[in-house]
């Protein structure tokens, strides 16, 4: 690589180009080509724009995808552009030629180096979405690839902000993630996944409080999805299978290292627990102590079977236990061991954990006196009652209970129970008690209904099992008899919490009431067991009610030591405890590792996703089944779990806020190590001498059109969805369906003008492409459908472009579309049938009805959403509608030096335009850094080519495997044995990614190794991958064409994934195949040739002169031939513009600079005498008077111009009193002109639109709007009739057909059948025309009736055609190369078109274009050789005989025969497709790298007997043969 | 293969079947049916070529004495062509090798042009499907040039409706194919398509 950094004038040789659609892609090859370095910003994942989502391109139906994808292969490989993918322009400093451009890339998630787009991830992932490529049409998964021929071709992951659930659920579980895996099916995945953070899924998933569902966007549209419900699923599923014999959903095991720190974990419920599990998972030996026998702490004993089975959080231990610690149970800190002799005992951390497990006791009465009662009979504690009951043991019992016990052992109750409390534990007290005998139960707490902290579904269950609430009353007294409890009085309460929210309750003693009590419950709160600390021990909290520990590494005041969950935070819930475990095992690991404990932890407040955008069919929120309210006398539980279908619904309702879901399914299926989930953001900055910004559009949002009923009818699309529709590689796979009910339409309606022409919305300007479109659109789908019915509904058909009326004519002629003038006013749909009726007024202002199975709403183009920020970073004015602000006679040109503008941003406009104005930005770029030309791009070189002549051919072949790609299906190691046996073949090696980096470094150093001449590598497509090998060839020393490839996997593994046997025989095959064909190809070069570095240019108008000052100013000679005896040509007539520019001032300012420019040469009135060459070496002779001159260059831009239709028609030139529009104009610059007038009529289309001349000549509408406007300025009273067929005023210029209108021209429409009629009587005009809305004539008197004569191609075309060898197409004007991608080009290389002889255009159109043209030639001028593929074809003078069928045929006119009697093909020009060779009658001819015996090779040996058959093992195994 | 297979009805065996494809439309339709992991039959061999135009008459008789049960060739759509008029070229080519086929008594069905588009990736799957089905009605190509039992090992004798063809005759048509083809003349205009071409 050989970068130089010679900056001359402070210039940089390197050029940023903003987005990498069609425009953005052209610049940037354009001005790579031509000597820069290009930097190509993305703002998508993939290049290749909006164009690559559409079907099929007017006027040729071309395919989109075919045309485009050469091109995206061109760029991606391109040495001197830099692709930039993903992300965007956030700054800019510096001045024109010396920009630096801040450019942040967002993360995409996946390393482009190592994925290799197998896709195995994608059959992961479980989060579907809609698909931005396919408009919605379809969905596609998180980890994505654009559209599977995208470039880069690698996936991406698309992340919003982290879910609300995810952020919500204090131990961050990924609800997102295991609801999509749940919605795929996936239960086993779903519950490991839960279990990562959560490691009691099936407890937590009947009694977690789930905050996340409190959070869930689904709300906004339903009712939340029922996450834990869902949870609960996922984890009683696996316990089903388990219990089933089944081996799902193994627990995670952890690789205890003996050598590792030993960990003391206090306390075994879910904080331990938690914890525990976390550290040994990290390879620490760890001890948990629990006080109890069991294990499981507050869940365990505190709470109801019937919420919470034993058995079931026996379950959720079991799979923590699994990870590998010590438990020693009946531990209790204080009692059998201390801080201290843990620390004797070699524990280096300790993580305390041991939970509020003591109830408190009701010691104040409301009158703040000691409470009385408290130790009557019947009086306890509730959640020593509930202990008693959960473990089947006797109150008082010291803890460490007999476990085992049948529920329902507990004591039994009886009469009338009172719970004093209002939190959970209260709730479940009292439903207990119930269940324990209680005949009646009543609750009573300070709270009121409302305030109650106990959670309202837990209320609800209670109050359902007849359970009185008695809040709002404070405990005064237990009133007992004979030593036993009979009531309760209380006081009502006033209040709970003081104004600072702490608990202070008041009462009104005034107020009292007693009930009666058999037994009195107290359930008021619960607190831990600190009896173990001391007075002054360190690890107080300053209020002495808890341990203190830090709130982000959970360190106690001793740094050994950790503490967490309930001791820490008072009774709080299971999963604050899960969070807490989790937090103290990563600070305890920090802590041991000497790692800093807060480091990355200290993280602000996340905002959590919205909404995702769109529109959302409801659905009910799942109800898990209740047993009935009649049925709960014992511990069965009250809630069951979902079922499987319902769950799989319920999880469906998930809107994937978050998109990616970090389920990490990809990181686990991917085998090449690509996924990286933490990649994070990163800013860089570009030097950039210049800046060309191609952004694109984005498609009007029709929801602002709510009558249209787009989004709440299925059946209403808009265009873009429907070429999805359209698209074989779309959601119906190329049939056209329709959405509802994917049945064939038959009626399908379009409607113009969305989003356009709409003065409401703003947006008032002509889309300009959408009729096309449209008319493209209804093309396909009559051809898709038999027998499809396609209406267009219009206002003004603008097929204006270059054989857009011949395809407009032969729409309705060949394909019966139907085009209806009209407005539509309103679509209904029929709810059966989902039908669509429009109703719309026709011209003749009639309302009419019609139905449709389909209706496509035409939207227009608006500048895209991310255009404004950028605009704003790079200091670029913007139009009212957002558009970029640009120099009326100069397109290209922003309102800031140094950036230039492409394509739809600058105005709405389609492929050809946008690939013109693209060279034409590429062009100024390149004018304004000539002098740093060729600094800043890289050449590679390679080591000198072996000669292999005269070996015998010793093939390599290189067998991938692809990950499991290839391997799933094809038995690799079988197509590597075989290989073995294939003559010529001296060695095999498999891959696992053939086209990795390191491979490709082994694949040459084996080469080198096993003197390998030949290279076959059994992979995946040349299409891709052929470039990279084939470098890999050159770098070991041989032609890059003695490589052949073996496409296995397009071919094998992913089209025959069911017939593995036949998939590996065909790869076989195929290995066969290539080895046989590698064996016969010859090493040859590309061909190099030299460049004459001066351009030749045709013709001195606009176009002309502006595309020889723009060679001259990026550095190149040019001659500039003129037949005239003056340049400028037509041009001269245009006196003033529609929008105000003075074209005579910059006509003046060209001529004089083509004169003056030191790099131009002018030739006025000289004429082409003679012409011949190739790319990089014309010869023009040039007749210039008596004189001959010859002119050489290495390109040629035709600019030959067209000229204005003489009429013939409407009575002209009979009197001075009918003019043309270019006359008035000459007419109107005498001032008094216009105010002499009292009526002018102006008739359009007149030559244009007609028999003979089809074509529209695109400029006399804003002629005729110009010149009427004109009149109407200087005489407002003069009345103004144009006479129209369709006003075609696209783009911004239907501002001024407003204008005109407002200014009261009166517009009239006419058929071509019912022409207007000019009557001449006596020097006095009439005029007749018949009005389409009246339907009936109407006479007009003028005194002045202007023609809108349209433009012809020049008379001298043909001429220049003949020389040049160039084509013209039926109208006479030049044809492109290619209508869409190569506009400015002929097929003939080094041949460029621009302005009118290429088809009737505007003034600046003309200009963009010459711009454009120049560029184009610029890739040739700018470098002294030309390296062209060698694929050519070549004649063998001794068997030529001069038959001419080569000649005859070429489609370039290449071959030639010479003075020696035999046909010459010219490498330089020669395309190498081959039409020669196959035609050559005495097979004279042969095309390189496609010889015949080359070709034929593959066939030979597929059939011949004499090698060896294929043969798999599996096949073998299976009993199969071929 | 074993070479003591009884002999099995044709309707068994498995054809072999040679698409030529172009590289900027049907190769590229080709690798699309991959992506898009649309399966069909597996007895289709691509043989990528730069352009159909390349194609000649000798070559596609040449995978028939090859030995192949049927054969297409895979191009652009009209006016797609990345060079132009190559599928145009082909069209005619095919036209013509299929009354050089009928000549030698082959049946002309096992020959084909298709344009398949590079976005068609559903098309390409199709295509190969139908040229299968159609070779594997067809039967065995008995015009091979080998001794070796015919292509699948599993017909004993061929049926007695197609006798096997001297070698010697093939050569002939050969040779005759390229005067033939020469003299068809020039591209032939879109509306104007030789019969039996199929979009």
């Amino acid at each position: 690589m050989d970068t130089q950094n010679g900056q001359p004038g402070g210039k940089v040789g390197s050029v940023l180009v903003v987005g990498a659609g069609i425009g953005g892609m052209q610049a940037a090859l354009d001005l790579a080509n031509a000597g820069f370095h290009v930097t190509l910003v993305e703002e998508t994942t993939a290049i290749g724009g909006r164009m690559a989502q559409l079907d099929k391109t007017f006027p040729t139906n071309d395919c989109s995808m075919c045309t485009i994808s050469p091109k995206l292969i061109e760029v991606d490989k391109h040495l001197n552009i830099d692709v930039l993918t993903n992300a965007d322009v956030v700054g800019l400093e510096g001045h024109s030629g010396d920009f630096r451009v801040t450019v942040r890339k967002r993360p995409r998630f996946v390393d482009l180096d190592k994925c290799n787009a197998c896709g195995d991830c994608l059959e992961k992932c479980p989060v579907e979405v809609p698909s931005e490529f396919d408009q919605g049409t379809m969905g596609r998964k998180a980890i994505f690839k654009r559209y599977p021929q995208a470039i880069p071709g690698g996936m991406a992951i698309s992340k919003a902000d982290r879910p609300p659930c995810v952020l919500t659920c204090p131990a961050h579980v990924n609800c997102q993630g295991y609801a999509a895996l749940i919605a795929d099916g996936r239960f086993a995945e779903a519950y490991q996944l839960i279990c990562e953070r959560n490691p009691f899924p099936a407890a937590c998933g009947r009694i977690c409080h789930h905050p996340c569902e409190a959070e869930c966007n689904r709300r906004e549209i339903d009712q939340p999805v029922a996450i834990n419900n869902l949870k609960r699923f996922a984890a009683d599923w696996v316990a089903r299978k388990h219990a089933a014999g089944e081996d799902v959903a193994p627990p995670p095991i952890g690789e205890i290292d003996p050598a590792k720190a030993r960990v003391a974990v206090v306390g075994g419920g879910p904080a331990g627990l938690t914890a525990a599990r976390d550290l040994a998972l990290r390879g620490y030996p760890v001890t948990l102590f629990e006080a109890h026998q069991e294990l499981g702490g507050t869940m365990l004993f505190g709470i109801p079977a019937y919420r919470l089975p034993n058995e079931t959080l026996r379950r959720d231990v079991a799979g923590v236990l699994a990870a590998g610690f010590e438990v020693r149970t009946s531990q209790a800190l204080g009692r059998d061991f201390t801080l201290e002799s843990l620390k004797q005992d070699g524990y280096r951390a300790a993580f305390l954990a041991i939970g509020c497990t003591r109830p408190a006791a009701l010691t104040r009465s409301t009158d703040g006196s000691p409470m009385q009662g408290t130790d009557l009979e019947g009086v306890r504690l509730g959640l020593d009652f509930l202990r008693e009951v959960k473990l089947g043991a006797k109150l008082g019992v010291k803890l460490g209970a007999k476990l085992g016990a049948k529920l329902g052992d507990g004591p039994k109750l009886h009469g009338k129970v009172v719970v004093i409390g209002g939190g959970n534990v209260a709730i479940d007290v009292a439903m207990t008690a119930r269940r324990q005998g209680a005949r009646e139960v009543e609750v009573v707490c300070l709270e009121s209904r409302e305030e109650m902290p106990a959670y309202a579904w837990e209320i609800e269950d209670a109050v359902e099992e007849a359970i009185r609430m008695n809040p709002g009353w404070g405990p005064h007294a237990i009133v007992g008899r004979d030593g036993k409890v009979v009531s309760v009085k209380l006081q009502r309460c006033t209040s709970v919490f003081d104004e600072q929210g702490r608990f202070a309750p008041k009462f009104d003693q005034a107020t009292s009431s007693e009930t009666s009590a058999d037994c009195v419950l107290i359930a008021i709160g619960q607190r831990s067991d600190f009896s173990w600390l001391g007075e002054n021990d360190p690890l107080w909290d300053p209020s002495k009610r808890f341990v203190h520990a830090d709130k982000l590494s959970l360190q106690t005041h001793l740094d050994w030591v950790f503490a967490g969950g309930d001791m820490v935070t008072g009774p709080a819930s299971v999963v604050e405890a899960i969070a807490h475990g989790h937090e103290a095992a990563e600070s305890i690991d920090r802590f041991l590792r000497g790692a800093d404990l807060a480091a990355g932890r200290q993280q602000p407040e996340p905002t959590p996703a919205g909404k995702p955008e769109g529109w959302f069919p409801l659905a009910e929120r799942a109800v898990p089944p209740r047993l009935p309210v009649g049925q709960r006398q014992g511990y069965e539980e009250i809630e069951q779990t979902l079922d499987e279908a319902a769950a799989v619904a319920e999880a469906r309702r998930c809107l994937a806020c978050g998109v990616c879901s970090e389920c990490m399914q990809c990181v686990k299926a991917c085998t090449a190590g690509a996924i990286l989930h933490d990649m994070l953001p990163e800013e860089i900055t570009v030097p950039a001498g210049a800046i060309v910004l191609a952004p694109g559009f984005e498609p009007f949002h029709p929801h602002a059109r709510d009558e249209y009923g787009y989004g709440r009818y299925a059946n209403v699309v808009t265009s873009l969805e429907f070429e999805r529709i359209l698209s074989a590689s779309g959601p119906y796979q190329g049939h056209v369906l329709r959405p509802s009910d994917r049945t064939e339409p038959k009626r399908v309606a379009w409607i113009q003008c969305v989003g356009s022409r709409d003065v409401q919305l703003g947006h008032d300007y002509c889309s300009g492409v959408c009729c096309m479109y449209a008319v493209k659109e209804a093309i396909m789908a009559v051809d898709h459908v038999e027998g499809l019915q396609a209406t267009i509904f219009y206002n003004d058909l603008r097929a204006y472009g270059k054989g857009f009326e011949t395809y407009y004519e032969g729409a309705k002629k060949n394909y019966g579309v139907r085009f209806r003038r009209g407005i539509i006013s309103s679509i209904k749909e029929r709810q059966q049938t989902k039908n669509l009726v429009l109703a719309y007024v026709s011209e003749s202002g009639e309302v009419t009805q019609e139905e449709f199975d389909l209706v496509v709403l035409s939207v227009g183009l608006r500048p895209s959403a991310s255009t404004g920020s950028l605009a704003a970073t790079l200091g670029v004015e913007l139009d009212r509608f957002g558009f970029c602000r640009t120099d009326p006679l100069s397109p290209s040109l922003t309102s800031k030096e140094g950036v230039f503008v492409a394509g739809a941003f600058a105005a709405p406009m389609d492929i050809p335009e946008t690939v013109m104005t693209a060279s034409g930005a590429a062009a100024m770029a390149a004018e304004s850094l000539q002098e740093v030309r060729g600094t800043m791009v890289h050449e590679k070189t390679y080591p000198p080519e072996r000669d292999v002549a005269g070996e015998e051919p010793r093939v390599g072949v290189f067998v991938c495997r692809c990950g499991t790609n290839i391997a799933r299906v094809v038995e690799v190691d079988g197509v590597v044995e075989y290989a073995k046996t294939l003559a010529n073949v001296v060695l095999v090696e498999e891959n696992l990614y053939t086209c990795s980096t390191d491979t490709q470094v082994k694949i040459a150093e084996t080469i080198r190794e096993h003197n390998l001449n030949r290279v076959v590598v059994a992979s995946c497509t040349p299409r891709t991958h052929e470039p990279l090998f084939q470098e890999t060839l050159r770098e070991a020393g041989l032609n890059k064409h003695l490589f052949d490839m073996a496409n296995i996997r397009d071919q094998c593994s992913w089209v025959h994934f069911s017939s593995p046997v036949q998939a590996t025989f065909k790869a076989q095959d195929l290995v066969r195949m290539a080895v046989a064909r590698v064996a016969t190809l010859r090493p040859f070069g590309d061909i190099r040739l030299d460049v004459d570095q001066r351009g030749i240019v045709l013709g001195a108008g606009v176009a002309g002169m502006t595309a020889a000052l723009s060679l001259a100013d990026q550095g190149f000679e040019v001659a500039l031939i003129e037949r005239e005896a003056e340049p400028g040509g037509v041009a001269r007539q245009v006196l003033h513009l529609l929008d105000g520019a003075d074209p005579q001032a910059h006509l003046a300012r060209l001529i004089e600079r083509v004169k003056e420019h030191p790099r131009v040469r002018l030739y006025t009135s000289a004429t082409l005498e003679d012409f011949s060459g190739h790319i990089g070496k014309f010869k023009a002779r040039v007749r210039q008077g008596n004189r001959m001159i010859e002119v050489g260059g290495g390109a040629v831009i035709v600019a030959t111009g067209g000229t204005p239709y003489e009429p013939t028609e409407y009575r002209y030139p009979e009197s001075d009193a009918i003019v043309t529009q270019l006359q008035l104009e000459e007419k109107l610059q005498a001032p008094g002109f216009a105010r002499g007038l009292n009526e002018v009529v102006m008739i359009q289309c007149v030559g244009s639109r007609e028999e003979g001349h089809p074509y529209c000549s695109r400029v006399c509408c804003q002629e005729a709007v110009k010149n009427a406007l004109a009149i109407k300025q200087t005489n407002p009273q003069a009345r103004v009739y144009v006479l129209f067929r369709d006003v075609r005023t696209y783009g911004f210029d239907e501002l001024y057909y407003q204008q005109a209108r407002e200014a009261g021209v009166v517009f009239i429409r006419f058929e071509p059948e019912s022409k207007p009629e000019v009557g001449l009587e006596a020097g006095a005009l009439r005029v007749t025309v018949t009005d389409d809305v009246l339907g009936r004539p109407i006479q007009l008197r003028p005194d002045l009736v202007v023609l809108s004569a349209g433009i012809r191609p020049d008379p001298e075309a043909e001429a220049v055609s003949r020389a040049l060898k160039v084509p013209l197409n039926a109208d006479g004007f030049f044809l492109e190369a290619h209508m869409k991608l190569r506009p400015l080009d002929f097929s003939t290389e080094g041949i460029f078109l621009a302005g009118l002889a290429h088809a009737p255009k505007s003034m600046a159109e003309s200009i963009s274009q010459a711009r454009g043209a120049a560029a184009r030639a610029a890739t040739i001028l700018s470098r002294p050789h030309l390296d062209r593929s060698g694929v050519v074809s070549e004649v063998d003078a001794s068997s030529c005989a001069a038959c001419l069928t080569c000649v005859r045929l070429c489609p370039y006119d290449v071959p030639v025969v010479t003075e020696e009697g035999v046909a010459f093909i010219e490498p330089a020009s020669c395309q190498g497709c081959g039409v020669c060779a196959a035609a050559c009658p005495r097979k004279a001819i042969v095309t390189r790298h496609y010889r015949d015996d080359q070709v034929a090779a593959k066939m030979d040996v597929l059939f011949d007997d004499a090698l060896p058959e294929p043969c798999a093992r599996a096949a073998l195994k299976a009993g199969e043969h071929r | 293969m074993s070479e003591n297979q009884p002999a099995q009805p044709a309707e068994s065996f498995e054809p072999k079947v040679v698409a030529l494809c172009c590289t900027y439309c049907a190769y590229t339709a080709g690798d699309l049916a991959g992506s898009m992991r649309l399966e069909y039959a597996p007895n289709v061999r691509i043989v990528k070529i730069l352009c159909t135009g390349k194609v000649d008459a000798i070559l596609l008789l040449r995978a028939f004495e090859d030995g192949a049960d049927a054969v297409y060739v895979a191009g652009c759509a009209l006016g797609d062509c990345h060079f132009q008029e190559g599928n145009l070229r082909a069209i005619q080519t095919v036209a013509h090798a299929k009354k050089l086929l009928a000549e030698v008594g082959l049946e002309p069905e096992r020959l084909e042009f298709f344009h398949v588009p590079a976005s068609a990736g559903p098309l390409f799957a199709q295509r190969a499907n139908e040229m299968t089905d159609r070779a594997r009605k067809l039967g065995p190509n008995l015009l091979r040039r080998s001794a070796r039992q015919p292509a699948g090992g599993k017909l004993a004798k061929p049926p007695d409706a197609h006798p096997p063809l001297p070698q010697a005759k093939l050569g002939r048509l050969v040779h005759q194919a390229d005067r033939t083809d020469v003299s068809t003349g020039g591209p032939a205009a879109p509306g104007d398509l030789p019969t039996g071409v199929q979009a």
